[in-house]
């Protein structure tokens, strides 16, 4: 089968990574795969207000995603925090969680801000792979960087790397996935769509093939933020 | 079972990379044991000592430790002391026992010590678990830092701002002339004449973004030269030798 764009089946549309690339931030990243491009910025730790919201014995991890109003297909997304934004906000912090190591900071709150300036499907998978990135860049203890991929399903055939027009096309199934190679445990499954159990099980094999493919190119990005010219 | 190195000296290695496999090799600061792997916990310069792996973070927020002398800021004026930002998660109380041996009526304005905005010089006597700090202006040098400029560097990169044995530091003021304080949280307190003091910073934010390349001091005296300050050739420290050498003129 031919997709929409011309690919195969199992092919991912290119990939950019680039670490450091908001100054005035602790850690940033940015994760272009596609059309979909994700940045993210990390501060702190820090002072976490609200108060009572502090944890006396480790520090709290706070994301906040948010599609910018442009990023869209030239319908106007509606600024400010919607459920939907809610949502992919707590999977993305339960999905670096498991790696992150924060018992060094009590009562203190790491911010990690991740923005899509360009949406094309896929993006809660670009954020939490660019969130990964910038904590790693902010110098964070992590047991593992969190890889994560789109899948889905559309007519009978598991796809990799969904983009808008197959996510919205009748019949399709979105599974995003996100791994956490060392450990080979996955941090993120949501599943949106008809799929059986054989084709969940096949698609989480592809799935973490392609995971462990967007985690050389995370490792690659931090090292050639140090490389000598 | 062979024991395989997975990366060379001095390269760079990210959270959950696979450094060193056998159990030949002992992990250190920052990298972590599974199984027989040795995997790094944080994005860091590796060190190779032996059979030790170590890892030196460069990126990261300051952690405040005990016996540090940092520069902080005073934000706020309590009722015994002062609340200090050390440029970390955690801010340091100073109380006024701790501040001067001077007598202070009780109710007396605090501002007219130390004001809000004022860069002080001082150390931690105290970190608790909670992280509550506590610092002292007891010391040597320890005081409010008047006039100059304030520079940020990160606090991983503080000690190539020193250099060995303060080298770094001591070539800095030698060139410029300008009075230079070091705080372990990465803000450095820079006092001299304007041009010099542009000098100065400039150099220190060289030091900093080229902290893990090597020949850093011969970068930064070709740095300063170029910017039209003079430095003095190295004062090599004479080896115990020949001041024993001086001492006794020779004779044993």
């Amino acid at each position: 089968m031919k997709r929409t764009d011309g690919r195969n089946p199992d092919q991912m549309r290119p990939i950019k990574a680039e670490v450091g690339v908001i100054p005035n931030a602790d850690g940033s990243a940015m994760f272009q795969i596609g059309n979909t491009i994700a940045y993210a910025a990390v501060y702190g730790p820090r002072e976490m207000y609200p108060r009572f919201m502090q944890d006396p014995k480790k520090g709290v991890l706070r994301c906040v995603y948010n599609m910018m109003p442009f990023s869209g297909h030239g319908e106007r997304v509606r600024p400010g925090g919607s459920r939907r934004s809610k949502e992919i906000s707590v999977v993305t912090e339960n999905a670096l969680r498991p790696v992150l190591d924060l018992s060094d900071y009590p009562n203190s709150v790491v911010d990690v801000f991740i923005e899509l300036t360009q949406t094309d499907a896929g993006t809660r998978c670009a954020g939490i792979t660019a969130a990964a990135m910038a904590l790693a860049d902010a110098g964070f203890k992590m047991k593992d960087l969190v890889a994560s991929m789109s899948m889905g399903m559309l007519s009978g055939e598991i796809i990799t790397d969904v983009n808008g027009t197959e996510d919205c096309s009748l019949g399709a199934t979105d599974v995003p996935v996100a791994l956490i190679p060392c450990m080979d445990k996955i941090s993120l499954l949501q599943l949106d769509g008809p799929i059986s159990r054989e084709n969940l099980k096949k698609l989480l094999e592809t799935g973490k093939k392609k995971c462990l493919e967007i985690y050389k190119v995370q490792q690659e990005a931090l090292k050639k933020k140090y490389k000598v010219d | 079972m062979t024991d395989k190195l997975k990366i060379k000296n001095k390269e760079i290695a990210v959270p959950g990379e696979v450094l060193a496999e056998g159990m030949g090799y002992v992990p250190s600061r920052g990298i972590r044991r599974a199984d027989d792997k040795l995997i790094a916990e944080q994005l860091g310069m590796i060190s190779i000592e032996g059979k030790v792996i170590k890892l030196i973070p460069l990126t990261g927020v300051y952690i405040p430790k005990v016996g540090d002398k940092i520069i902080a800021k005073v934000i706020d004026v309590l009722m015994t002391g002062w609340r200090l930002d050390t440029r970390s998660p955690y801010s340091a109380v100073l109380s006024m026992k701790d501040a001067t041996s001077e007598f202070i009526q009780r109710g007396a304005d605090l501002t007219q010590y130390f004001a809000l905005g004022d860069f002080v010089l001082t150390k931690i006597t105290n970190v608790t678990s909670q992280k509550l700090v506590d610092v002292s202006m007891k010391g040597p040098g320890l005081r409010k830092l008047r006039g100059g400029r304030i520079v940020k560097v990160n606090p991983h990169k503080v000690p190539r701002v020193i250099g060995k044995e303060g080298s770094m530091v001591v070539m800095l003021k030698q060139a410029t002339g300008c009075n230079i304080m070091v705080g372990q949280n990465g803000l450095i307190w820079i006092d001299g004449t304007p041009e010099a003091e542009v000098i100065a910073e400039k150099a220190i934010i060289k030091i900093e973004s080229e902290a893990h390349l090597s020949g850093l001091t011969d970068r930064i005296k070709a740095f300063l030269e170029k910017q039209g300050v003079k430095v003095a050739p190295e004062q090599k420290k004479a080896p115990v030798k020949e001041i024993k050498k001086k001492i006794t003129g020779g004779k044993k």
